[in-house]
């Protein structure tokens, strides 16, 4: 295969003059004697999708919790927009535009979707004494917003813990986009769900590309990875393994650094059954049979 | 190897102009309706309404039905507060005896110092609210449960109100304030009647009505109404998002203490003086109210109306009782019944109001 047919998401070059918006140099994180990071380098560009692989352990939390201020790094640099920063609160980095959207801390169950939308910014009206909810304004912008992202609610008014993991993952989103965020990190959004409602969640990953933000992909799981992402980083005890440009990887090496022998083969089996994976990446069928027994049953 | 395809998922779904996607249906209105947390306790109302109604002649007079707002009112008004703490995801077991740390402070402030009422009723507002901040610091503080918390308050509050009512005034009741300066004008706003088509009303009916619309105008069109709700749904997400979740509970709190000192006053200036044993037990008819009013245990869940029929459902059954010729003595074991009964109706409601 030629390279001539590759291109981001965006048709646009890597913008790799431009200043990325957050970035990690030479990261890391120590927890007394403990080094749970270590020279670790990112940078989210917008409209792109950083991924960060990594099985358990391999220090993908400690990487956001750095990102989104919850923890301090204690060795390189974290730079937003060029220039050197430390977080003290999760308030800053919400200030600096860069938003967390963790996989169940962001909304309250019992609590209509647009309540839900709005919680903690609500719009209001009217003089002090009677400052009252605006409820029209906010139903209309939470519809509107939630329809740029693609996500069409039957009712605002329902509560927020009758929709599926999935919806609630878009409509955290859409909220984080919406109050400006310009870095969305997103910690294992699809870990919970089953493949229709990753396949959701993935879309609002791409719309809020597509809108320009720039987003830090957290999973596990490559498959979803390669779906949407520009940028892989494999992590793994901590260090960098891999940190590769979708031009320079494939989803069998990528799949490769993120497990390998037997883990491996059962992987490239799991990805033959997706339905509507990119089946031009898909490797080839004999090598399914990998040197672990894995029942031949592709479909592709 | 093709791997640099473009990726599969790249532009957003289309959406669409407003319209439904076909999977949920436009619920039945009668379904909706039952989904309000105070349906339920409405139905019961009128259910035990249309019973003493039946059963009791004299329940269908004009009086009867003002004594029956009356004993409603002095629960309600405590109800309110109770069932909002309740949405915010706490309980407050020392209102009950608060009422009575309040009226004692007022009148012993007032009589031993002998200064006009007002003063005692001020110093009465700032020690309830106190107590309420207390409660809610603590709460905040240390994690612990609003049970422990408040059943340690509970029972400091009522050993406190025996012995310095005793060591102050040497009696387990307060001195009478009747004769004092500035009473009238008290008892004209805490304890007055006024008179509608020949029947009396006692002006408690009315402040308890008038903070149930407040409270339902605070609870569903306010941002502290819209935290309230959050903070007892699920207090991470809410701090998540930027809710000032300690802020809200501890004025919840005083907000119960605000409810502890007005029923406080009424007693005062109903009664002229004040027995410092009295409340034990109350604080569990103000949460029974506020459950069978709709308020979920757990919090995120209930309304500011569903506790005023709650209340009214005390005071129809403890008045109807009496009017129906019955022993009072079996008050207590229709209400257990009818706490449960209401209970399981809220549940069924919901339950197949939620069903989709």
């Amino acid at each position: 295969m030629t390279t001539d047919d590759l291109g981001t998401p965006n048709g646009t070059p890597t913008p790799a003059d431009r200043v990325p918006i957050v970035e990690l140099r030479g990261a890391g994180k120590s927890y007394g004697n403990i080094r749970a990071l270590h020279g670790v380098d990112l940078a989210v560009h917008p409209g792109r999708v950083a991924c960060v692989l990594g099985d358990n352990g391999a220090g993908k939390s400690t990487l956001i919790k750095i990102i989104s201020g919850l923890h301090q790094h204690t060795e390189g640099e974290l730079l937003v927009d060029g220039r050197p920063v430390r977080f003290s609160t999760p308030r800053e980095a919400l200030d600096r535009g860069i938003a967390t959207v963790y996989q169940d801390l962001a909304t309250v169950p019992l609590m209509p979707v647009w309540r839900n939308f709005f919680l903690g910014s609500e719009m209001t009206k009217g003089p002090w004494p009677v400052r009252r909810l605006d409820i029209a304004r906010m139903k209309k912008t939470a519809d509107d917003e939630l329809r740029n992202m693609g996500i069409v609610l039957d009712d605002l008014e329902q509560p927020i813990g009758t929709l599926s993991g999935g919806q609630r993952q878009c409509v955290a989103i859409a909220r984080a986009v919406y109050f400006g965020a310009r870095v969305l990190i997103l910690d294992e959004p699809t870990a919970a769900l089953g493949v229709k409602q990753s396949g959701v969640v993935l879309k609002y990953i791409a719309a809020a590309r597509e809108r320009g933000l720039g987003v830090i992909f957290i999973t596990h799981n490559p498959h979803h990875a390669y779906m949407v992402g520009d940028h892989f980083s494999v992590l793994r005890l901590g260090t960098l393994e891999l940190s590769a440009d979708r031009t320079q990887v494939g989803l069998e090496e990528l799949t490769n650094h993120m497990a390998g022998g037997a883990e491996l083969a059962a992987l490239k089996h799991e990805l033959a059954q997706v339905g509507g994976v990119d089946v031009q990446g898909l490797p080839e069928e004999k090598d399914l049979r990998a040197p672990v027994a894995a029942p031949p049953e592709g479909n592709s | 190897m093709s791997d640099q395809a473009v990726p599969a998922v790249s532009s957003p779904p289309a959406s669409g102009p407003k319209e439904r996607d076909g999977r949920a249906l436009q619920r039945p209105l009668l379904l909706r309706l039952l989904a309000r947390p105070e349906v339920g306790v409405f139905l019961g109302a009128v259910a035990v309404f249309v019973f003493f109604f039946a059963a009791a002649p004299t329940f269908r007079t004009g009086s009867a039905m003002a004594t029956v707002l009356y004993q409603s009112s002095t629960i309600g008004i405590m109800a309110l507060p109770v069932a909002l703490l309740m949405i915010g995801g706490e309980f407050d077991l020392s209102s009950g005896v608060a009422v009575i740390t309040s009226a004692l402070t007022a009148s012993m402030v007032s009589y031993q110092l002998t200064m006009n009422v007002w003063v005692g009723v001020i110093v009465a507002l700032v020690v309830s609210l106190a107590i309420g901040a207390f409660n809610g610091w603590m709460v905040m503080r240390t994690g612990l449960p609003s049970f422990l918390i408040t059943l340690g308050t509970f029972l400091g509050l009522q050993g406190i109100n025996l012995a310095v009512a005793k060591l102050v005034t040497g009696n387990v009741a307060t001195d009478d304030i009747s004769d004092m300066e500035g009473f009238d004008q008290a008892k004209a706003v805490f304890a007055s009647s006024f008179t509608v088509g020949g029947v009396q009303f006692k002006v408690t009916v009315l402040w308890w009505l008038g903070f149930a619309a407040l409270a339902t105008w605070v609870l569903l069109r306010t941002k502290y109404g819209n935290w309230t709700f959050a903070v007892g749904g699920n207090k991470d997400s809410a701090r998540a998002v930027g809710v000032p979740v300690k802020f809200t509970k501890i004025t919840l709190f005083m907000l119960v203490g605000f409810g502890a000192w007005f029923v406080g006053m009424h007693q005062l200036f109903a009664f002229n003086t004040v027995q410092s044993g009295e409340g034990v037990g109350q604080e569990l008819i103000y949460i029974a109210a506020a459950v069978i009013g709709g308020c979920l245990l757990t919090g995120g869940y209930g309304s500011a109306i569903g506790p005023v029929f709650g209340a009214f459902m005390f005071g129809m059954v403890s008045q109807g009782i009496v009017y129906a010729g019955w022993n009072p003595d079996w008050f207590k074991a229709f209400l257990g019944v009818m706490l449960l009964g209401a209970t399981l109706i809220n549940l069924w409601v919901r339950q197949s109001a939620a069903r989709r």
